[in-house]
């Protein structure tokens, strides 16, 4: 991905110097030429065409955002309830990411999810530990986030 | 155009307030560290992000500056919290804080299995979950 923005930045610098006009707007259309040209060679890379995971990275922010105010209406009912009935507990998750960072994103996902909060990865960073607020009913729902959450950060990654 | 400016950074304000009383009500009402924590974390995140935006939004509009140092907090902030709120609950864990009133932790076991080192029982373990899911 890396190669192919810098390629793309190099294109536009191309451009400009082969229209000797040198301002923002000239680089500007530089890169979306450039984008056409790379679009066009996508096959010759390695990893897919870059703007792919860009759109998956800013998809992922939007779920970031979203499980945050979700979350916290979650925190807000459960703080007002006059009588407090939940069963707290410790599940726990076996992931299937494996780089570190996937694993912090992951981790760092639920911990902004309603109702749960990231105790432990185990050493193998195979299984996450999950202190959620109420086990009875949650469970099944959480799990049914954390697979798209997992998708998501798949997304991103994936080659 | 100022006016709906007001409007929103009044509104912000006023959500970034609301949040940090509930996070300070929760402290007060729920009944241990780990509960308390999810509050704390969650619920204040969002209000100092409320509140620093309203700050943004009045400089913006009635200054005309453009303040990035308010946005950086803003990310560092949405970066930090989480990972303190992890590493609270992680601490309080292992200094043998009680759970009031749960019925599963899967975590105990792990512990108990990671201490008695033993490859087996661990491959155990994690097959034991696989069916649990």
């Amino acid at each position: 991905m890396a190669v192919q923005i810098l390629l793309n930045v190099c294109l536009g610098f191309m451009w400009m110097f082969l229209t000797t006009t040198y301002d923002l707007v000239a680089f500007i259309k530089g890169y979306f030429f450039g984008l056409l040209i790379l679009f066009v060679f996508r096959n010759f890379f390695s990893s897919r065409f870059y703007l792919y995971r860009v759109y998956a990275v800013v998809k992922l922010l939007f779920i970031f955002i979203k499980e945050l105010i979700l979350a916290n209406i979650a925190v807000v009912k459960i703080v007002l309830t006059p009588k407090l009935h939940n069963t707290p507990g410790i599940f726990a998750y076996p992931t299937r990411l494996e780089k570190d960072w996937e694993i912090t994103t992951l981790s760092n996902l639920i911990t902004l999810t309603p109702g749960t909060l990231v105790v432990d990865i185990s050493e193998d960073k195979k299984i996450l530990f999950v202190h959620a607020v109420d086990m009875n009913d949650v469970q099944d729902e959480i799990e049914a986030i954390q697979t798209s959450f997992e998708k998501a950060i798949m997304e991103v990654s994936r080659k | 155009m100022i006016e709906i400016a007001n409007i929103i950074i009044v509104l912000f304000i006023i959500l970034g307030a609301f949040f940090h009383l509930i996070a300070a009500l929760g402290v007060l009402r729920l009944p241990d560290v780990y509960t308390r924590n999810h509050a704390a974390s969650k619920a204040a995140t969002l209000g100092v992000l409320c509140i620093l935006l309203a700050t943004f939004f009045y400089f913006y509009f009635h200054e005309s500056e453009f303040n990035t140092r308010v946005l950086l907090c803003i990310v560092f902030m949405f970066l930090t919290a989480p990972v303190a709120g992890h590493l609270l609950g992680r601490a309080a864990y292992h200094h043998g804080v009680k759970m009031e009133g749960s019925k599963v932790d899967e975590y105990e076991e792990y512990i108990k299995v990671k201490k008695s080192n033993e490859p087996k029982k661990y491959e155990a373990y994690k097959k034991k979950l696989e069916k649990n899911l």
